[in-house]
């Protein structure tokens, strides 16, 4: 069976018009696996190098490079929920947050909830400083947190 | 002075709808529809070097003048790559014109295009601004439909499709040739230069790289004209044949100890502590400030002595800082700890350097773990200096490294030792440690 469907395929293809050489679809072809996937699987490479005309390695260096993207001995749970650790965020008790939802939630960053309902990252700069301390749920931006506000967004997560 | 009325911002504060009917409703494309029916290309290109518009992404780079690097009479296609990639810590005002004014934006990149005949936009955008992508992929479908994208622009002959390309969470893929390498589909690694992207950008193709509010600046400069643009700000220095001047309106980005974070738009010049007393609220929990980082943490540090400082492309270089940067400032109160805030900042940079060039990789690893040292209590004195040769030895300007991320990594370090010696000093004698609790971040 093949790692990824038609309908991904079909995705993924469509960007190929957008630019001169197909590597550039790379970015865009790991982020459609992954977001459905959950990881970007040995299997998904080779069919990702396939329909992009690469060698596996070539999209395994980019993927690798980019500390973004899971691989299959460690997927993402449903959602992924990073908070700011930098400066501005860090000056405002980021830290502490990071801090208090590991321990709540009994992880390490990177690593997801025995439910796998959750898995909890530590964000560089997430660009949301006005709001700092700042968390991200996915990809959208949560502004000025706390202990109480980060547990009933963890409640919200975990419904 | 009367207050300044904001331009970039000022559909913003009005809460004015990002959408496309709204946006022309306030006179949107108008900057774009005098250009296709009166103005060649070579003339939009003097427009934007007449105002003197210097880039907004860091550099400061002239931006008219680097779309005349730009060979002549090239045969195509040339490509523009929009830096929407906004990592530097502290900086979040290009979010905001994305997600909140994103024809703004748009505009600015059509305009772009139509004056350096590019006939591609790719807008590399970190993946953290979702909303931003979602906005403004709404606005260029919009564009599409209202045959303001595509092919045969308002019926006069000009072409040009936008892509909106998502990166993965790395800070150097905002360094231009990073970013073209990662849309390109390989590691993010930044490119030895020459060539310039101008010459051989993405694709190998003349590329021109600029960054969200520039262009956002372009509209306005086509729209009111060069000379609205020069009314704005600080002239050249006259004993500075070099100096450009430091035109135009600026968002200022403030946040850290200050009662308001926030950002703002201000005049090129104001001070650190006019934003902050004026804009910023004050310091927090009436505290005194101890210092604070003017433009992302890559510029350095400056003294709470220092907020006289003007915030243009010169004022932070005459207290030993970088540079303007991306004019975003962090201010930290005088219970802060030096030494957290620049383990903070050492760690930043130990975690996105690309590992590319030797002395940036190992440098910037060093100084993050002599930092992590210093703020358990096992810091030594010798460890001041050998932190000082690092940060000097490492960068473009020692002439070592590949890109300037490793110049921004050395700078606060280079400015805390000079500036907070007395306070490493004690610090490390007394062996105190830090109060500031991270440990789980050390986990990782
Ligand atoms: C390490 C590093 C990171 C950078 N990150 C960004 C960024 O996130 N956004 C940006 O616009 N420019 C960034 N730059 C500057 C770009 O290389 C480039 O100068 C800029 O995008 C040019 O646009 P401008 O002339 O309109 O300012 C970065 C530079 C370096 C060395
Ligand atoms: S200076 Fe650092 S970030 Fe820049 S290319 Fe070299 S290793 Fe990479
Ligand atoms: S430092 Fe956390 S969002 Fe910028």
């Amino acid at each position: 069976m093949s790692a990824l469907s038609d309908e991904l395929r079909k995705k993924i293809e469509s960007y190929l018009s957008r630019y001169p050489s197909k590597q550039a679809v790379t970015l865009p072809a790991l982020h459609l696996v992954h977001d459905e996937q959950r990881c970007v699987s040995r299997e998904a490479i080779k069919e990702i190098a396939d329909l992009l005309d690469l060698a596996p390695a070539e999209v395994y260096d980019s993927m690798s490079f980019y500390e973004f993207f899971r691989e299959e001995d460690a997927p993402l749970g449903k959602v992924r929920l990073w908070v700011c650790r930098s400066l501005a965020c860090s000056l405002r008790g980021g830290e502490e947050l990071l801090r208090h939802l590991c321990q709540k939630l009994a992880v390490k960053p990177g690593g997801t909830t025995a439910d796998g309902k959750i898995s909890v990252e530590f964000a560089e700069c997430l660009g949301a400083c006005e709001g700092a301390p700042a968390v991200m749920v996915d990809d959208e931006h949560k502004h000025n947190m706390n202990t109480e506000k980060l547990d009933e967004l963890v409640n919200e997560l975990k419904k | 002075m009367p207050d300044f009325e904001p331009v970039l911002l000022r559909r913003i504060e009005k809460k004015a709808s990002p959408w496309l009917d709204a946006y022309r409703a306030d006179g949107g494309y108008r900057a774009l529809e005098k250009v296709l029916s009166s103005m060649t290309p070579a003339q939009v290109v003097d427009e934007v070097k007449n105002s003197g518009l210097r880039g907004r992404g860091g550099a400061g780079f002239p931006t008219g003048v680097k779309w005349t690097f730009l060979p002549k009479d090239h045969p195509g296609p040339i490509y523009l790559c929009v830096n929407a990639d906004e990592s530097e810590p502290c900086t979040f005002n290009n979010r905001i014109l994305m997600e909140e004014d994103p024809h703004q934006v748009l505009e600015g990149i059509l305009l772009a295009s139509y004056a350096t005949k590019a006939s591609t936009a790719y807008i590399y955008l970190r993946y953290e601004y979702g909303k931003s992508f979602r906005h403004l992929q709404k606005a260029i479908d919009e564009l599409y439909s209202a045959n303001l994208l595509g092919q045969n622009i308002l019926g006069k002959g000009f072409n040009l499709d936008v892509y909106l390309h998502r990166g993965a969470g790395a800070y150097i893929c905002g360094e231009e040739t990073g970013l073209i390498e990662s849309l390109e589909g390989k590691r993010g690694w930044p490119r030895i230069k020459p060539p310039f992207p101008a010459v051989e950008g993405a694709f190998r193709k003349p590329t021109v790289v600029n960054n969200i509010e520039t262009l956002a600046c372009v509209t306005h400069v086509i729209d009111r004209g060069a000379d609205w643009l020069k009314s704005i700000g600080i002239a050249p220095d006259a004993k500075n044949p070099r100096d450009a001047g430091s035109y135009g309106p600026k968002l200022y980005c403030i946040s850290g100890h200050v009662n308001k974070p926030c950002c703002v738009e201000l005049p090129l010049g104001i001070s650190v502590r006019e934003l902050v007393d004026k804009h910023g609220g004050g310091v927090w929990k009436g505290h005194k400030a101890k210092g604070c980082i003017p433009g992302g943490i890559s510029m350095g540090i400056m003294t709470e002595k220092e907020f006289d400082t003007p915030l243009d492309f010169n004022g932070p270089g005459k207290v030993g800082c970088l540079g303007l940067g991306t004019a975003a400032v962090t201010i930290f109160d005088d219970q802060t700890s030096i030494v957290d805030v620049l383990y903070n900042i050492c760690r930043f940079f130990a975690h996105e350097s690309c590992g590319q060039c030797t002395p940036c990789r190992e440098g910037t690893g060093w100084m993050y773990k002599m930092m992590d040292r210093m703020r358990r209590g096992q810091g030594r004195l010798e460890d001041l200096q050998i932190l000082d040769e690092v940060a000097k030895s490492i960068g473009i300007m020692p002439g070592t490294t590949i890109c300037g991320l490793a110049d921004g990594a050395g700078w606060p370090v280079k400015n805390a030792i000079t500036k907070f010696r007395g306070e490493l000093e004690d610090w490390i004698r007394k062996g105190k440690k830090s109060e500031h609790r991270s440990r789980v971040a050390r986990m990782t």
